[in-house]
């Protein structure tokens, strides 16, 4: 119990310190998984509304594939792009292993589903409200789509946030991917790692709780902005 | 609506761009967990970058994974400990020439109520002759490293497969080496254990060095370039730069020099003129 | 784009619209549509010429709004097909049209996007938009709600942008779904305003209601519907005063469930 309290004190100290070190990865986390969120966002918006407006054959297969890969193991992604990305592999030209650039698209395919995903279930059920409307002012499904993501926004806030919650949290695609070299690809779970395997376990969970208090940060500040506009606008 | 899209995408820009720009000098070293977990490699490194230039990102990984990185051109450098590997690496082509770096030793921990009797033993082979047969929990590393490898010879010198069928007091906890102390740790384990990791480690609970300074014990470390005729890429010439430091006069004081806890951790022993 | 160029206005557009030939007549041939097995809407045929304000009525279910629907394009008949004569065949009869719902569905934005998103629809340039935004807000009275959020006004309000919106894109033919039907008296009563303004202008009404006494002060021509059947397509004074059917008598007399 005592690694609990220890844990707390250094998380504390860790915070307030500013430390330098902390600082750099924090930053560098958040770096990559904004970016691999704002690549699956890019990817997933107009492939969930798509999968939401368009009839096609083997529609519902892909849905259902599409669902399944929302629980993509990390380390099952981070093998497969290491393998892409590995000297020995097909892009291994572009020497991009080892580099946070790697780290973003393997995160970026473990949060697209997510985003796609779920954006295929808000624009689906806004779609049922809106399609008469749109389609009486002269809106087919690919004019209707950006009108129909611009007003799902506030719900898919949330589908975004989903996706910055997995690639935020994961461990195993970056740690594969990335190496966690010091100063260049170390994120906050790979850092905790570790400090795991170093048997540093207050650390660890010091380096923990900052990472679920930023995590948390960052979710109050975007739900409040959400609701206070969602109750604007809807 | 646009300035906001404007912003987004030249956010998007700045995050991706930003990822190109770190030092261009650099080689990439795979390296055991053990190495990387004793502290070594932050004492080192910054002396040899502040002379050359060059950095040096270490990916640190089990023996097994690092040669596999090294083998698939993801590295220039690949320093590790296992001695029979590195020489199968070097004959396979895989690298140019292994030079030995320095040893430290393994070091057999346990319970400090010691239910099968060890403490103090000078045969390795013996004392886990005796943890087997008092059926007493050992924790492994059962992931193909360097340790791994180390402890799997030592059960067969002393004739036994603690792999087999019904061994519950065995665990493979195919981790590293923290991961499987923290492991024994928790169920009051013998483990076999470097002792750099050892002595950096900080979640030792009941458990203690019980067994020693057998020779087997001794866990040499090698260093390889690796073999630019397999991989084009390898920066043959900032790794070889490396290669030299490490086992030449300076490198070779420093290693000496590194103290955990006020215990020498590594003695360097690169052959001159190698 | 360029500040020289005059803005358009719906007065301005009206007048290009009756440049083009109209898309009147609209002939439905035969037309059935059939739902969960049922038949809904069973073999209807009717012409409807430019001019006139023609009411559809019937009890519930009749398939009234199906019947206006089947009208618009939202829905393909099952059998039959719905004609308009005059659309040339490289153009998009919807685009002529407009359709207001008994809930006016409104997107999540200000009233004034609302109308520049049905204008962006139909292809007006960005800088003729917002004369014609502030043109149909200045003549439904919402000029003040220009910037608040569609989907805080009131129900009348919420009605009436809708019919602002559909007014802004200068439809030929205005379709309507009972649109006072969840309306206060007030309410009904500034729509009724605005379809007639609309149709004062030359846009032709047709419209479902179950308010007989808004039917018979503003209808010219009634089709009534019953169980998927047109039973009549007459005059309004004549339908009112000497109904051809049983049911359409029954039906006047409030002895029909609608």
């Amino acid at each position: 119990m005592t690694d609990i309290s220890e844990a707390f004190v250094t998380a504390l100290h860790l915070l307030v310190s500013f430390d330098p070190n902390l600082i750099e990865i924090v930053g560098l986390s958040l770096r990559v998984s904004l970016s691999a969120v704002a690549l699956a966002v890019l990817i997933g918006l107009p492939v969930g509304a798509a999968l939401a407006l368009f009839k096609f054959p083997g529609k519902n297969a892909i849905v259902v594939f599409v669902n399944a890969l929302m629980g993509l193991p990390p380390v099952v992604v981070g093998l497969v792009v290491y393998l892409m990305l590995s000297r020995a592999g097909p892009l291994g030209v572009f020497g991009l292993l080892f580099t946070p650039g790697a780290m973003i698209a393997a995160q970026a395919i473990l949060v697209t589903p997510i985003v796609a995903a779920l954006t295929r279930q808000v624009v689906a059920d806004l779609w049922v409200e809106y399609s008469e409307q749109m389609r009486s002012m002269g809106a087919g499904p690919v004019s209707a789509i950006p009108a129909l993501l611009y007003d799902a926004r506030f719900t898919l806030v949330t589908a975004i946030l989903a996706g910055f919650g997995r690639a935020s949290a994961e461990v195993g695609a970056v740690m594969i991917v990335g190496g966690n070299i010091d100063h260049v690809t170390r994120v906050m779970t790979t850092a905790i790692a570790l400090e795991v395997s170093k048997g540093d376990l207050a650390l660890a969970l010091g380096l923990g709780i900052v990472l679920i208090t930023i995590s948390l940060g960052i979710n109050a500040a975007t739900y409040t902005v959400k609701q206070r506009a969602e109750a604007v606008w809807t | 609506m646009f300035k906001f899209k404007t912003l987004f995408i030249a956010a998007i820009l700045a995050l991706s761009l930003g990822t190109a720009h770190a030092a261009d000098k650099f080689i990439t070293v795979a390296s055991t967990t053990s190495t990387a977990n004793s502290g070594l490699f932050d004492f080192l490194l910054p002396k040899f970058t502040d002379k050359t230039g060059i950095e040096v990102r270490v990916v640190a990984v089990g023996t097994g994974k690092a040669i596999k990185l090294a083998q698939n051109g993801d590295a220039d450098v690949l320093f590790v400990h296992h001695k029979p590997s590195e020489e199968k690496f070097v004959k396979e082509g895989f690298g140019v020439k292994r030079s030995d770096v320095m040893y430290n030793d393994f070091v057999m921990v346990g319970p400090k109520s010691d239910p099968a009797g060890i403490k103090g033993m000078k045969k390795a082979g013996e004392a886990l002759k005796k943890i087997a047969s008092s059926n007493s929990p050992f924790a492994s590393r059962g992931d193909n490293s360097g340790t791994n490898k180390k402890e799997l010879e030592l059960w067969k010198g002393a004739g036994i497969d603690p792999t087999g069928a019904g061994n519950k007091w065995y665990s493979a906890t195919g981790s590293g080496m923290g991961a499987t102390l923290n492991v024994a740790s928790g169920m009051n384990a013998y483990s076999l254990t470097d002792r750099a990791t050892w002595l950096k480690f900080k979640n030792k609970g009941d458990l203690a060095i019980l067994v020693e300074g057998d020779p087997v014990l001794f866990n040499q470390y090698g260093i390889i370039l690796v073999n630019p005729k397999k991989h084009a890429h390898v920066k043959t010439e900032l790794g070889q730069t490396f290669i030299d430091w490490v086992i030449g006069k300076e490198g070779q004081k420093l290693i000496n020099e590194y103290q955990i806890l006020g215990n020498q951790a590594f003695f360097a022993n690169a052959q001159p003129g190698t | 784009m360029n500040d020289a160029t005059p803005r358009a206005t719906t007065a301005d557009a009206s007048m290009s619209r009756t440049a083009r030939a109209s898309i009147m007549p609209l002939r439905v041939e035969d037309v059935s549509f059939d739902a969960g097995g049922k038949r809904l809407v069973d073999h209807v045929s009717f012409e409807l010429a430019a001019g006139p304000r023609t009411f559809i009525l019937g009890p519930n279910g009749a398939g009234k709004s199906l019947t206006l629907r089947l009208c618009h394009g939202l829905l393909t008949p099952s059998t039959g097909r719905v004609v308009w004569e005059g659309a040339s065949p490289n153009e998009d009869p919807l685009k002529r049209q407009a359709m207001v719902f008994q809930r006016p569905v409104l997107l999540r934005r200000t009233v004034a996007q609302n109308i520049d998103y049905a204008l962006k629809l139909h292809n007006v340039p960005p800088a003729d938009r917002p004369g014609v935004v502030d043109d149909v807000l200045n003549r439904t009275g919402l000029a003040r709600f220009a910037k608040s959020p569609a989907r805080h006004l009131s129900g009348g309000e919420q009605q009436k942008l809708a019919l602002a919106r559909a007014w802004a894109t200068k439809p030929e033919v205005l379709f309507l779904d009972e649109p006072t039907a969840s309306l206060d008296p007030a309410a009904t009563h500034a729509v009724e305003n605005i379809i007639d303004t609309m149709h004062g202008e030359g846009t032709r009404i047709v419209m479902t209601t179950h308010d007989l006494a808004q039917a018979k002060r503003h209808a010219d021509e009634v089709i009534f519907i019953y169980a998927g059947r047109v039973l009549e397509k007459t005059p309004a004074d004549e339908f009112f005063s000497s109904p051809r059917s049983g049911e359409a008598a029954a039906f006047l007399e409030g002895e029909l469930r609608w």
